[in-house]
């Protein structure tokens, strides 16, 4: 249990590649798939689908990170966090450059048609930008550069490239909305957990207050 | 010299008919195992063994066929948009094996003079076969081209002598809850329903579609007959049809229900004509790397072009 709670440094290592590996998986899957055609008629579709599910898993993953954490109290949850934010924007490069290529040929005018004139693609493409100042600034430096506390503005910012996410999906299905409807749930899920978190945070606090108000009452009685 | 033509080899001169029809039996009982396996994979010959269907005989040729390079029928079987089985494109391939397609009967109803019950075997009477090679294009902006078997549509409408008063010709298809998973979900409005005007049906590129590859059409294409209008988008070509209308009103296909401004009635192959959430300027061809630009009235404007004189295309989408 105690191993569980707070892992050592090996066994955390030790974590940590197993989380590595597992991420990268379905990158391998689909290549090892393409190399056998084993991807369907549509391969391109198959391929832009794959990334796009991904991104989106590994974005409600990484926000999924602090909740659980809260819930269970396993505090090095957070030190995987950052490797999974930046899988997710791993994905949605691939995703994106998948459109790009072997969707568009990079056709810039027609790419840049689709980005204004689509919605759907239009907030697909806004929640990648989105992505970029956050993975620029992943790593340690940047963070003390920045400082914590605008570092943490900054990257709240990952909320609204989730929800970006979620709706780019929503829009572009023909008619059935089932898995950006679960992608939705979760993602409503994960913000209730954060806001019921946030209002717990902020009773405890005033009923301390209020304990500390009364305390030095009684004394300075 | 003499030398013989290949045509007066019977294949029973060479191999005893009844160890030709049993080779497959015949390698698997010799106990081969696995090289049995490999090698009658490449046995010779094969070309004719098909797909697994039962074959439609001798068909006629079509002028309007186009001599495009086919898409193979693992892709043709394997991707298909039949939402009465699901939606995902491979769910029809796994689950339309439970459809009864025998017996199967159609109702041709509404403004006409005989109307008729007619079973999928007269059906088949009605004209002689033919191949049809057309290109379908989907609207999600892929196509394939495609071997089909059928008629013309023509040939079994004429049968109930359509009234005077019929201008539109609906179709209704099969909505079995209990052999369609996907009916029970409500994603669309069951049962689904296409409409065409009644020029559009009577028109020689009109196809009911019975067979695929010269085979009996397989479940997930939407067997035992259906819709084929290679003009207008794939949606419009109705599958697993079980009645046939007609009216002097124009039908709400069921795509239009669901959505009105995605899809109009007439949803004619039109690159000009952007689906509001994304282009129908280009499509993918499936089986190739790059995208082909979309064809007005999917490439069969010269046979189809004059049913639209004088119409927006635009507002009538």
């Amino acid at each position: 249990m105690q191993a569980l709670l707070t892992p050592d440094r090996e066994r955390f290592t030790l974590i940590w590649r197993a989380v590595w590996i597992a991420c990268l998986w379905p990158l391998l899957d689909m290549v090892l798939s393409g190399m056998r055609d084993a991807l369907g008629a549509n391969p391109i579709e198959a391929i832009t689908r794959g990334t796009g599910d991904w991104t989106l898993r590994l974005l409600l993953l990484t926000l999924a990170i602090t909740p659980l954490r809260q819930l269970t109290g396993l505090h090095w949850l957070v030190r995987l966090r950052r490797m999974l934010g930046l899988y997710a924007f791993f994905y949605g490069s691939l995703h994106l450059m998948t459109y790009l290529w072997l969707d568009q040929f990079f056709d810039w005018v027609a790419i840049v048609d689709d980005i204004i004139e689509r919605p759907f693609i239009t907030l697909g493409f806004a929640a990648f930008v989105l992505m970029l100042p956050l993975a620029v600034t992943s790593t340690n430096a940047m963070m003390r550069s920045m400082g914590g506390r605008n570092w943490q503005r900054l990257h709240r910012a990952v909320y609204l490239v989730a929800v970006l996410g979620v709706t780019h999906y929503w829009w572009l299905v023909k008619k059935d909305i089932t898995e950006p409807a679960i992608y939705a749930g979760v993602l409503g899920l994960l913000f209730a957990l954060r806001l019921w978190h946030a209002l717990r945070r902020t009773r405890r606090l005033a009923v301390q207050a209020d304990a500390d108000a009364n305390g030095a009452r009684r004394v300075s009685a | 010299m003499l030398i013989r033509h290949p045509d007066d080899i019977a294949p029973s001169e060479i191999t005893p008919r009844a160890l030709f029809d049993g080779r497959r039996d015949f390698l698997r009982h010799a106990g081969l195992g696995v090289g049995a396996a490999l090698l009658y994979g490449a046995l010779p010959g094969d070309a004719h063994a098909g797909y697994g269907n039962p074959s439609l005989g001798p068909l006629q040729k079509s002028p309007f066929s186009t001599d495009e390079k086919l898409n193979d029928y693992k892709d043709i079987t394997n991707y298909c948009n039949f939402y009465e089985f699901g939606t995902d494109k491979t769910d029809p391939a796994r689950y339309a094996q439970r459809m009864k397609t025998r017996p199967w009967t159609v109702s041709i109803e509404g403004l006409v003079h005989k109307p008729k019950t007619l079973a999928i075997e007269d059906v088949l009477k009605l004209a002689p076969l033919e191949e049809r090679i057309y290109r379908l294009r989907c609207v999600e902006a892929w196509s394939m081209v495609i071997p089909w078997v059928g008629m013309p549509l023509s040939a079994l409408l004429k049968q109930v002598e359509p009234l005077g008063s019929a201008k539109y010709v609906e179709f209704t298809t099969l909505a079995d809850a209990k052999t369609m998973p996907g009916v029970n979900s409500r994603v669309l409005d069951w049962p689904y329903v296409e409409g065409l005007r009644l020029d559009e049906a009577m028109h020689p590129l009109t196809l009911i579609a019975v067979g695929l590859y010269g085979e009996v059409l397989p479940n997930q294409n939407g067997a035992p007959m259906r819709l084929v209008v290679p003009w207008k988008y794939g949606f419009k070509s109705a599958k697993s049809i079980v009645r046939i209308r007609f009216t002097d009103k124009e039908p709400v296909s069921s795509w239009t229900a669901a959505a009105p401004r995605e899809y109009g009635f007439y949803s004619n192959v039109n690159p000009e004509v952007d689906h509001p959430r994304w282009s129908q300027a280009r499509e993918r061809r499936l089986g190739e790397f790059g995208k082909r630009k979309t064809l007005m009235f999917n490439g069969y404007g010269d046979q189809v072009a004059s049913l639209y004189t004088g119409m927006d295309l635009k507002k009538n989408y």
